[in-house]
């Protein structure tokens, strides 16, 4: 059984995932505009979860924040499933897929097959969809693959059951009812002025700006000569977590640069047209800072904790004067 | 970004997919460019890949001279670490530290066994025996 589906490859794969479960169901809504109208666009510096021992560092909303924004801004119900146990989940997908619904997946990444051997990381909140199943194998619309791919039927169970932080339990999504509204804009609005307020004014010195500038002390004050190793660590760990996780580069800014932009063109307001130029260009910031930690840790260049310091108070400026301004659009 | 800075320096962890980095085309729209890669990125993912193969390189040393069990090296290769088997497998880190040391490990009931060994994605024998 096999489900029509026009795969679309994403960034991002919960805004890209449910961008395209959208458009089978007949709703034109972009991955951008899905990651923009959902707020999904943030910072968090949190020391208290560790990655390999390292602190989570992440440039937007925790995982699943896109799936229930669209509940809030676009009026589409998901019905969300999880299971005990695994073969009842893999049955209920099947059953799913028999009436024709692509089902939406939360996976880890590490049990999939088709991932390249190095991506292959302990990372619980991946989303794909599936839209068949031939034999043995499903027919997965990955977002971040550029083409369809195929999983067995034993690793796909395996990706939805693992264990450990945000652990999927085999979670499947699929929506309900879609009621999207006529007129876009004030949910835009409300989306755009909800990020501002996180951005800035979240009453905890590790979420938005503030997140970015303790990010910054915590890199000014690594043990460069002391302990290079671990510098090295973590810093290729920053810009890991701002580059290499299905971000769309920049640490999601020109993804959501690209929604201020489609939000600026249905609005037709220059304020978001100037404000999507600005997104760019904190965008394009990230990634300077990106090539030149990356070369200290290479050793291409000499590492120096200050000058990382300096680049990443600099982002964190940046996106202050620029969320100020975002604060204040209106319908 | 413009479309045409997207960089496709064919990032070697990548293993030949592309993925989308969204940049600004020609005409100022932002449009979806696939990138083969980006050398930062690159030089991050390895540096990763590279800090756990080193663990179990140790781990393996350490375990030929008899001062570590297959388990650690087994949990490096598949990229864990201590925290992060205590959660898959729903076990005390403490336990597991013990099971580390290969006396211990060697007492190991075959319950316990299969419970590391789907954990970490290995058959019982694979888990007995150094990678």
């Amino acid at each position: 059984m096999i489900v029509p589906f026009k795969h679309q490859h994403a960034a991002h794969c919960e805004s890209g995932a449910v961008s395209s479960l959208l458009r089978h169901h007949g709703v034109d809504i972009s991955e951008a505009m899905a990651f923009g109208l959902t707020s999904a666009l943030a910072f968090a510096y949190l020391p208290f979860i560790k990655i390999s021992g390292l602190p989570l560092i992440s440039y937007r909303m925790p995982p699943k924040a896109i799936l229930k924004g669209v509940r809030r801004r676009l009026g589409v119900r998901m019905r969300y499933e999880t299971f005990r146990n695994p073969a009842a989940g893999t049955a209920r997908l099947d059953e799913l897929l028999a009436q024709g619904q692509p089902v939406g997946l939360q996976t880890s990444v590490y049990w999939l097959p088709y991932f390249p051997p190095d991506m292959r990381f302990h990372f619980n909140a991946h989303n794909l969809i599936v839209y068949g199943k031939e034999g043995d194998e499903y027919l997965i619309s990955d977002p971040v693959g550029e083409t369809p791919v195929r999983a067995p039927a034993a690793d796909l169970q395996k990706a939805r059951f693992a264990r450990g932080v945000l652990a999927p339990h085999g979670l499947l999504y699929y929506p309900t009812h879609i009621r999207p509204p006529k007129d876009l804009r004030p949910a835009i609005v409300a989306a755009i002025r909800r990020t501002a307020r996180v951005m800035l004014h979240t009453p905890l010195p590790l979420i938005g700006i503030r997140g970015m500038r303790m990010l910054a002390r915590r890199i000014g004050a690594l043990p460069q000569a002391r302990d290079p190793e671990h510098t090295a660590l973590f810093v290729g760990h920053v810009v890991r977590m701002q580059e290499e996780i299905g971000t769309g580069g920049g640490g999601f800014r020109f993804l959501y640069a690209s929604f201020l932009q489609e939000a600026a063109q249905r609005a037709n307001d220059q304020t978001l047209a100037d404000a999507a130029n600005d997104m760019t260009a904190a965008g394009d910031h990230w990634r300077e800072f990106a090539l030149s930690a990356a070369r200290m840790c290479k050793g291409r260049l000499a590492m120096d904790c200050a000058q990382l310091k300096q680049m990443v108070l600099q982002g964190a400026e940046r996106e202050r004067v620029l969320f100020q301004r975002l604060a204040k659009v209106s319908a | 970004m413009r479309a045409d800075e997207v960089p496709q320096d064919g990032n070697a962890a990548l293993g030949g997919h592309r993925k989308a980095v969204y940049a600004v085309g020609p005409d100022g729209r932002y449009t979806v460019v696939p990138s083969t890669g980006w050398e930062a990125e690159e030089t991050v993912t390895l540096q990763a890949v590279e800090a756990f193969r080193r663990l179990a390189d140790d781990a393996r040393r350490r375990a030929l001279e008899g001062r570590a069990s297959p388990l650690e090296v087994h949990m490096y290769r598949s990229r864990m670490d201590l925290a992060l088997l205590a959660q898959t497998t729903g076990l005390w880190r403490w336990r597991i530290r013990r099971h580390l040391h290969p006396a211990a490990f060697a007492r190991l009931n075959a319950k316990l066994l299969a419970r590391y060994a789907d954990a970490l994605g290995v058959s019982v024998d694979e888990l007995r025996r150094l990678p």
